[in-house]
């Protein structure tokens, strides 16, 4: 067992406000891992921070041995992180098989012409999309727009797949077919971080939660306990309830 | 390549043939009227090879054929042509690299106002040493260079500008910039520079627009910074690129053609109303795109996509 | 020297804060970037020269000509051009990409006039070019004018902005377009104002530049330039921002021009701008964003 992240004493200010607050945590090749939290908790900042879309006001993040907080987003993708968005983000005037290509292209593999166009599509079966592979990307359906964002961020071979609320707006069958999913990148051995809000999905597929409430972090233990822990019940549901 | 890639390729080469053999038919005039609508052809394709994908509106045109046609009419004398073409070249995508690394990561409104005022900088610097080290202003260019030279060089630029732009289209950095011309923020999590890129393609942009200031230069005779930097050049070329459609190979070219004969009609019947007839028309043209400039380029870029799937690729398999 | 480059110096950053001031409020306020605003402000050097040499009107009193001209020149403009492009306007990208296109059509028109008009020749004017003593040095009696002109209009811009309710209504559209009508402003209102007080400025300067330059119809460009790089420098919409950024700019350049070269100045300009842009994008005196 070795630590693939390693996060130490992150914190991020916007002007006045603290949005991550000295938050240290670490996750184990092969863990899944849930980041939890109320609104506003700074759980999307920290992913950001991660992927290198926002730079740390202080703090180290380290891929391996590697440090990669302060990288830019394109570095760190190529050192092995990918992402989803919590607003799913298709590119909406390519096809479905092109914007898994564009990770392919541009990503570790380096893939292009034929070989990425076969690559692409062995992805989108993975996610069972494969059927609407030259369709335009704008046509999908919210459900199919989020699996063509997962084609993409695992087309990139990612050694951490960071999931931004990627169940979220899910109907109770499609939630189902999520979480399956997810439980057969977790059998292959995918290190994943998921930020969440689905607390059968965090349950179902994480192996420890990390609890942030006002950008700190008050808890980080196996789900069952963590979910448990009274400070994390106050925090999601106020201090009458504790 | 399928057969219809192949009957493209046949037909530009052909085209190419054909017009390189416009000199022998047409008189003077017709060339000289052939030089400066190819430099506009040329100079409308290489500006929207960078603006038309990034969406970066650039005001510099300008500012990079004058520093094509400066760097002829300085090394003339010294420096044996052929070489002078590409001495002036390094000149452009040096000016390119500095200009683009400073402002390629600001936002674009920014880049417009740096472009804006880059023309005039330049000028006032050429002004300078001219005044301070060469002791003149204005020079001379005395090349044995026809216009029939001219022009064919002019058209060989204009082939390797189409074949580039062509090239482009169907390779890995032609999707990187679509990538990022759709959102920049997954553009970069999918690996992409798209500083690099975006640099990339103004360096090239810019080298071809210096080139097409240096094949033209022998034209005038006589230069000043006043002659080389006419914004108007900067202008005129803006115009074209959008309304034929930026988005797409031929669509500069498309705006090119007519908008240069209708300007050298207006610029040869009212030569004292020119700009006022160029301001009124390019104002015309804002009000007359019903959305906006910005999401014309969007909707013609998106419809042209979706029309003609995926590049020629898939159709080649 | 010292004391009469920094004079110098100031008289020009007076020019460059007085007319920043107005490209500043219809950045800031109309949210229309004006790349035509050098050509407002020649036109208005124009028209005091004609007021002046044509007839005798002394260019100080011709402001209650060329100020009320310049508001109605932005006031027009601004509703025939700008309203249908802010209407149709998307997005904050999309507007300025029409705007600066738009007015940079509209550049071309104004100095094709001016050309037509008043023909590519330098032009000035003598207007009390008597030299008074100030501070142990001699400086040109038009030129204190015009930086106290300039402070002066510059003064009393700023009063109506900060001591007014409707001042007040037009600094909460600079800050917040989106909620300010919640509050009962109303800001197309607030924008065509905005624009037009602009146009004035650009006029105020234009007279004021006339007094102690020469020009000609196609030296707008520098001007638009100019201040456009003292309102990023002060902060887009800062009105106190570009006062002390004009003036910053102007005695700068006239420090590269008297101990440096006067060919390098627009070079020295170029490379502030590009500093504060890398640095301090929000401005010298902006909020930090971020």
């Amino acid at each position: 067992m070795s630590e693939l992240l390693t996060i130490t004493g992150l914190t991020k200010r916007f002007g006045g406000l603290t949005a991550v607050n000295a938050v240290s945590f670490s996750i184990v090749r092969g863990e899944v891992i849930g980041l939890l939290g109320p609104n506003g908790s700074g759980k999307t900042t920290v992913l950001n921070m991660i992927s290198g879309h926002l730079s740390p006001t202080g703090g180290t993040i380290a891929l391996g041995e590697e440090t990669i907080s302060g990288l830019a987003p394109n570095r760190i993708a190529l050192k092995g992180v990918a992402r989803t968005f919590q607003l799913v983000r298709g590119l909406p005037s390519l096809t479905v098989r092109e914007n898994v290509v564009a990770s392919l292209a541009f990503g570790r593999r380096k893939l292009w012409g034929e070989e990425a166009d076969r690559e692409a599509l062995r992805r989108l079966e993975e996610v069972g999309l494969a059927g609407r592979a030259e369709h335009s990307a704008q046509d999908l359906t919210y459900i199919d727009q989020k699996r063509m964002e997962l084609a993409r961020a695992l087309a990139a071979d990612p050694e951490l797949l960071l999931l931004d609320e990627w169940l979220a707006g899910l109907n109770p069958t499609e939630l189902r077919t999520g979480i399956d999913l997810i439980l057969s990148l977790k059998e292959r051995g995918i290190t994943i971080l998921l930020v969440e809000h689905v607390m059968d999905a965090i349950r179902a597929v994480c192996n420890r939660c990390v609890v942030m409430n006002a950008g700190r972090k008050i808890a980080d233990a196996p789900t069952a306990q963590a979910l448990a822990d009274p400070h994390v019940v106050t925090a999601y549901l106020g201090d009458a309830h504790a | 390549m399928n057969g219809k890639t192949i009957l493209a390729i046949a037909g530009f080469i052909a085209t190419i043939a054909a017009l390189a053999f416009v000199p022998f038919v047409v008189g003077p005039y017709g060339v000289t009227l052939m030089i400066g609508m190819l430099g506009y052809v040329v100079l409308a394709t290489a500006w929207a090879l960078f603006s038309g994908p990034t969406r970066y509106v650039s005001l510099a045109t300008v500012a990079f054929f004058g520093v094509g046609a400066y760097t002829v009419a300085v090394f003339s004398e010294s420096i044996p042509y052929p070489l002078l073409l590409l001495v002036a070249a390094g000149i452009g995508l040096g000016v390119a690299l500095v200009v683009g690394i400073a402002t390629l990561r600001l936002a674009g409104v920014y880049f417009v106002i740096f472009t804006f005022g880059l023309a005039e900088l330049i000028r006032q610097l050429v002004t300078w040493y001219e005044v301070n080290v060469t002791g003149t202003l204005g020079r001379y260019i005395f090349l044995p260079i026809t216009p029939e030279g001219i022009y064919w060089q002019l058209l060989a630029l204009a082939a390797i500008t189409f074949a580039i732009a062509w090239w482009i289209g169907r390779s890995r950095i032609g999707l990187a910039l679509r990538v990022i011309g759709d959102d920049e923020v997954v553009a970069v999590h999918c690996g992409i520079n798209i500083t690099g890129v975006k640099l990339a393609l103004f360096g090239l942009s810019c080298t071809i627009i210096t080139l097409v200031g240096a094949i033209q230069a022998p034209r005038w005779t006589y230069v000043e910074p006043s002659i080389a930097f006419n914004p108007t050049i900067s202008f005129l070329t803006l115009i074209m690129a959008l309304l034929g459609g930026a988005h797409r190979l031929t669509g500069p070219l498309l705006g090119a053609v007519p908008l240069f004969l209708m300007f050298e009609w207006l610029s040869a019947n009212f030569p004292n109303h020119y700009s006022i007839f160029l301001g009124l028309i390019f104002i015309a043209i804002v009000f007359v795109l019903p959305r906006g400039v910005l999401a014309f380029i969007e909707e013609r870029w998106t419809l042209w996509r979706r029309n003609e799937p995926v590049s020629g690729r898939t159709a080649d398999e | 020297m010292l004391v009469t480059a920094l004079l110098s110096g100031l008289v020009l950053g007076g020019t460059y804060a007085l007319v920043a001031m107005g490209l500043t409020l219809q950045y800031g306020i109309a949210r229309i970037m004006n790349l035509a605003y050098g050509e407002m402000i020649i036109s208005a050097a124009f028209l005091a020269y004609v007021i002046y040499t044509g007839y005798g009107i002394n260019p100080v009193l011709g402001l209650l000509i060329t100020i009320p001209a310049g508001f109605a020149f932005g006031y027009v403009i601004y509703g025939v051009m700008m309203k249908p492009l802010v209407a149709r306007a998307r997005d904050k990208a999309s507007l300025e990409i029409d705007s600066i296109l738009a007015t940079f059509g509209l550049l071309f028109v104004i100095q094709g006039v001016l050309l037509v008009t008043f023909g590519a020749n330098f032009t000035s004017y003598n207007y009390l070019n008597v030299a008074v003593e100030l501070f142990g040095t001699n400086v040109a009696a038009n030129r204190l004018l015009a930086l106290v002109l300039a402070l002066t209009v510059g003064g009393a811009l700023y009063l109506l902005l900060t001591r007014t309710l409707w001042g007040t209504a037009l600094r909460a559209v600079a800050v917040s377009p989106a909620s300010a009508p919640l509050v009962g402003i109303d800001v197309n209102k607030a924008a065509r104002y905005a624009f037009a007080i602009g146009g004035g400025l650009a006029a105020a300067g234009g007279v004021v530049i006339s007094m102690y330059q020469t020009f000609t119809a196609t030296s707008g460009v520098v001007f638009t330039m100019k201040a456009l790089i003292v309102v990023i420098m002060g902060g887009v919409g800062n009105v106190v921002g570009a006062l002390s950024a004009g003036l910053i700019l102007g005695v700068v350049e006239t420090f590269v021009a008297t101990y440096v070269d006067p060919g390098l100045t627009l070079a020295a300009t170029y490379g502030i701008f590009l500093a504060v842009l890398l640095w301090r994008p929000s401005g010298l005196f902006g909020r930090r964003a971020g």
